[in-house]
């Protein structure tokens, strides 16, 4: 067996230089999998707070501190970086690469997002975190400190955000292996193109509303002082201009793994394989005409509304296409009931109760009811969760034994599987009742005699059912790293590039470039009778980057920074900036030529190349 | 064979769950005079008419991919120990075109009632009643210009005629929410919204805050108070009364003193005035005291005694803490305020 990336003695100075896009991936996924609990035990303290009518767990201001910062991390702080812990892992493996365009960039981009996250966390120390919703409008979220860490901490992440976008997108358009068309690639890796695009187009305009707030608050400026002139709709169309894509760039990556885990455990070709492309890249497009609909009751007119509410009507068309294609590749398929399958299957029915009601609330007039209540609680608990959650999970079982080498356990895989699909729904689908009764959004209490009190009393239970399968999960994840099973190869008989080396895999990835001579690679050479992949270049010496602690320093420079806006002191300013800076001179003027991997100790002759 | 169970069990949770759906369109649909689900209104009428299109339609979609979904499971599911290769299939052009042309077709059928629904209810009659309201952190005002006439948390309206309404805010964004009646528009603190309500049954009905506006947002109900023209005009005729009932203890009256000295500043009496604070006209008549306690002696001592405990982050100065008014200065205010009917 040749030495895998994980042979190395552990030393947390080698995870924090590690420039191996492996290695940054656990970094992103065990980031996102604490700020998921995180963001599960604020959404524990709402339920709750909601579980009776004029409850007093919380009051009004924590609870609004508590469900800005369930949106807030659940959004940036885990599903973008579980999802980025996807992308870093499997896209390099995907394409047949050994490592992404730009490594460095790479680390300073989960820098960047760790410290983010960590800046917009301690707020709850440091004088309350923010309580103006995730959304942070304009002029309520002004009168609070805790927006000062939203603003500066999402500034800094979504910064990291952007980086790795860029790395993707470079990644994927000049670094497949010969052969990998475009049209040959996997829909995972697909779907990250799309979604890179999307981070481009929508992290910039929330820069700028970010901006915004940030000198309305620390230089008194007039943008939303309507004495003054300003307006305050207009923050609200910047923030949904990036808001709205900010969700599809989450679900297409989710669309990524559930198209590549059902082709794998049905054992079958993606059915509709161009029109799972195109719809991808037509749900990326039509993302960003459609932000007005957050804001039908915002007072912008009938023509305003009904062109919004068409266009988001028309979303439903490409989603429609991939529902009926996953369908169809289990159909004449031969699928297995592993927790990846289960997952992945239990994904289409939760997605399509997300995105139906999703068509619901596009029609305007429907909208004026269910805007701001539980039905739209319900309606995106059913995208993410059903949909971004469930797919994180399927992937998660998916990909392990690739990235560690061991197969997480099943049984307590399946355990969680039923506990989670219970607990959401209990807790979900009620709230879409909720809202019709009447029941608004946001509120930390509600009175008694509303006919509210039992369907909230459900949807508590729920969460803690959900709760239950998080623990579990943590419990597989531990009992795996301590007895877990070995992983062999190919343990799902798989189809894409990833299959088709070690598991887990050398440093490098690829000890030979292979060539792809096919829409699911691995399956067609295996289906050549083949053991191996063809190669596109003999062994040779292997250059790789080196590790570098620089980007971590970069990124705590504007942790310090972040700080020194907050408590507006010039000093703390310019001190972070002052350390990004000669970060950023050390790394120009430093040749760094990388190093060379000998493959003469590899034995690559012998079995790198063992098939299932 | 343990796992066929499970997939057995997943359709029957998945059937249910439709079943569930469609009894909710008939059965339980909330409560009266609050849920979006017993329209007493024109506007929450169509509204409802297009909630209920948009599910039916939405349920048949979702019926035929369970019912898809379900075949392949239970037909496709691998037979334990089977390791065969299923026949790998690129596509299918026709069905595929099926399933982009079907989904275009309910596109429309949904976006013709929306449009038309859409422009009939931003159409707002000019020669309506106007009733202007302005939202507040965490209270809402009610004026009728065509009366002169200022108050606050319970809205009244007649029956039958459709009233014009013109919202704004005073500090942040707020969004006004008579489910019953005809759903929501925000108040804005930068322009006027136009929307209007018809109801056609008297009643008091449910109204709610449905924009996050602060620690007080999940309180900041209102009353939309439904009479008929009769009664509506003799309230008119009763707010335009500038008097008030005289006090009708030496207690209420000293109430009546501590209020001219302490609260005048920001609350008016006459029904007519605009002021900081909710107008107190015929707060005596009201259903509630900060507009979510039910109106009685004890809860309108709770909320003079702390008003930051009863709506966290409003504006009222505290009449003990800023104030300096003693306990029995506030029993007095109590006794003031609660004698403060229309007459």
């Amino acid at each position: 067996m040749a030495t895998s990336y994980l042979d190395k003695k552990f030393s947390l100075w080698d995870w924090l230089t590690t420039v191996d896009h492996k290695k940054i991936g656990t970094l992103y996924f065990f980031a996102g999998i604490f700020y998921f609990a995180v963001g599960g035990l604020e959404a524990l303290f709402i339920r709750i707070q909601l579980m009776y009518p004029m409850n007093d767990f919380l009051d009004g201001e924590t609870f609004n501190q508590m469900m800005t910062m369930h949106g807030t991390t659940m959004l940036f702080f885990a599903a973008t970086p579980l999802l980025f812990g996807f992308m870093n892992w499997v896209v390099p493996l995907q394409i047949g690469a050994r490592d992404v365009a730009f490594p460095f960039l790479n680390s300073l981009g989960f820098w960047m997002f760790f410290f983010g996250a960590l800046l917009t966390n301690t707020s709850f120390f440091l004088g309350g975190a923010p309580q103006a919703g995730w959304t942070s409008y304009a002029p309520l979220a002004l009168d609070y400190k805790g927006t000062d860490f939203f603003v500066l901490g999402l500034q800094i992440s979504g910064a990291g955000t952007i980086m790795s976008a860029i790395n993707f997108l470079t990644t994927i358009f000049t670094m497949r292996a010969p052969g990998m068309t475009l049209l040959r690639m996997p829909l995972f890796t697909w779907s990250t193109v799309v979604a890179s695009a999307l981070i481009m187009f929508a992290f910039t305009p929330l820069t700028g509303a970010l901006f915004l707030l940030m000198f309305e608050r620390m230089f008194d400026a007039k943008f939303f002082d309507v004495a003054a002139g300003g307006n305050v709709v207009l923050y609200e169309h910047i923030f949904w201009i990036f808001g709205h894509p900010e969700v599809y760039l989450l679900v297409l990556p989710a669309f990524g793994i559930i198209s590549d885990v059902i082709a794998a455990v049905s054992r079958k070709r993606l059915f509709g394989y161009h029109s799972m492309v195109f719809a991808t890249v037509l749900i990326g497009f039509i993302g960003f005409m459609v932000w007005a609909h957050h804001m039908f009751a915002v007072g912008m007119g009938p023509t305003v509304n009904t062109v919004f509410g068409i266009a988001t009507m028309l979303v439903g068309v490409p989603t429609g296409i991939k529902v009926f294609n996953w369908i169809f590749t289990m159909i004449g398929g031969k699928v297995q009931f592993n927790t990846a399958g289960l997952f992945a299957i239990s994904f289409i029915p939760s997605f399509v109760i997300g995105g139906v009601t999703g068509v619901m609330l596009a029609s305007s007039v429907a909208d004026f009811q269910f805007h701001d209540t539980y039905f739209v609680i319900a309606h995106f608990h059913y995208v993410i969760v059903g949909g971004i959650v469930q797919a994180v999970f399927a992937g998660m079982f998916y990909w392990w034994p690739k990235i560690f080498g061991k197969m997480l356990n099943e049984t307590l895989g399946k355990w969680m599987f039923w506990l989670f699909l219970i607990g959401f729904n209990l807790t979900f689908y009620i709230q879409h009742y909720l809202g019709l009764w009447g029941m608004p959004r946001r509120v930390f209490t509600y009175l008694p005699n509303q006919g509210w009190d039992t369907a909230n009393f459900v949807s508590t239970v729920g969460a803690f059912f959900m709760s239950a399968a998080v623990i579990l999960l943590v419990i597989n994840v531990a009992v795996t790293f301590a007895r877990g099973e070995k992983a062999v190869q190919d343990p799902w008989y798989g189809r894409t590039l990833e299959w088709s080396i070690p598991s887990p895999p050398p440093e490098y990835n690829f000890a030979r470039t292979p060539i792809v001579r096919s829409n699911d690679p691995w399956w067609y050479e295996k289906m050549q009778g083949k053991k191996e992949m063809q190669y596109a270049e003999p062994l040779s010496e292997i250059h790789m980057p080196n590790p570098s602690i620089i980007p971590l320093i970069m990124a705590f420079g504007t942790f310090i920074a972040g700080y020194g806006f907050i408590y507006t002191s010039w000093f703390g300013v310019f001190l972070g900036f002052g350390i990004t800076g000669v970060c950023m001179f050390i790394r120009s003027i430093k040749d760094d030529h990388g190093q060379h991997v000998h493959p003469e100790g590899l034995h690559v002759e012998k079995g790198v190349h063992h098939s299932a | 064979m343990e796992f066929s169970m499970k997939n057995w069990k997943t359709a029957g949770r998945y059937i249910l769950l439709l079943v569930l759906a469609a009894l909710t369109l008939t059965g339980c649909a909330g409560q009266e005079n609050l849920s979006a689900m017993i329209p007493k209104g024109e506007g929450a009428e169509q509204q409802y008419d297009l909630i209920k299109l948009t599910t039916y339609i939405m349920l048949l979609v979702t019926a035929v991919v369970i019912i898809l979904f379900v075949y392949a499971l239970v037909k496709y599911r691998a037979k334990p120990g089977d390791k065969s290769i299923p026949k790998q299939v690129e596509g299918n052009a026709k069905l595929e075109f099926l399933w982009t042309a079907i989904p275009l077709v309910l596109i429309v059928i949904i976006a013709i009632p929306t449009v038309k629904s859409e422009f009939a209810l931003a159409d707002v009659p000019e020669d309506a009643m106007k009733i202007k309201v302005t939202a507040n952190q965490f209270w809402w005002e009610f004026e009728y210009p065509d009366y002169g006439v200022i108050t606050a948390q319970d809205m009244y309206m007649p029956v039958g005629d459709k009233v014009a309404l013109e919202l704004k805010s005073k500090d942040v964004i707020h969004s006004f929410w008579v489910p019953a009646l005809g759903g929501k528009m925000d108040t804005n603190p930068d322009n006027v919204n136009k929307m209007w309500l018809q109801a056609k049954e008297t009643g008091i009905y449910q109204g709610k805050c449905t924009e996050l506006c602060g620690a007080g947002h999940a309180l900041m109900d209102f009353k939309v108070v439904v009479v008929t023209q009769e009664e509506f005009d003799a309230w008119i005729e009763k707010m335009k009364n500038p008097e008030n009932p005289a006090p009708a203890t030496a207690k209420a009256h000293e109430g009546q003193q501590i209020f001219e000295k302490s609260c005048m500043g920001c609350h008016a009496t006459n029904g007519t005035g605009r002021s900081m604070g909710p107008n107190m006209k015929g707060f005596g008549d009201r259903s509630t005291v900060a507009g979510y306690l039910e109106l009685n002696e004890e809860n309108t001592m709770k909320w003079l005694k702390d008003p930051e405990k009863v709506k966290q982050q409003n504006k009222m100065p505290s009449p003990m803490q800023d104030l300096g008014l003693n306990e029995d200065q506030l029993s007095a205010l109590t006794e003031y305020l609660l004698g403060l009917k229309l007459e």
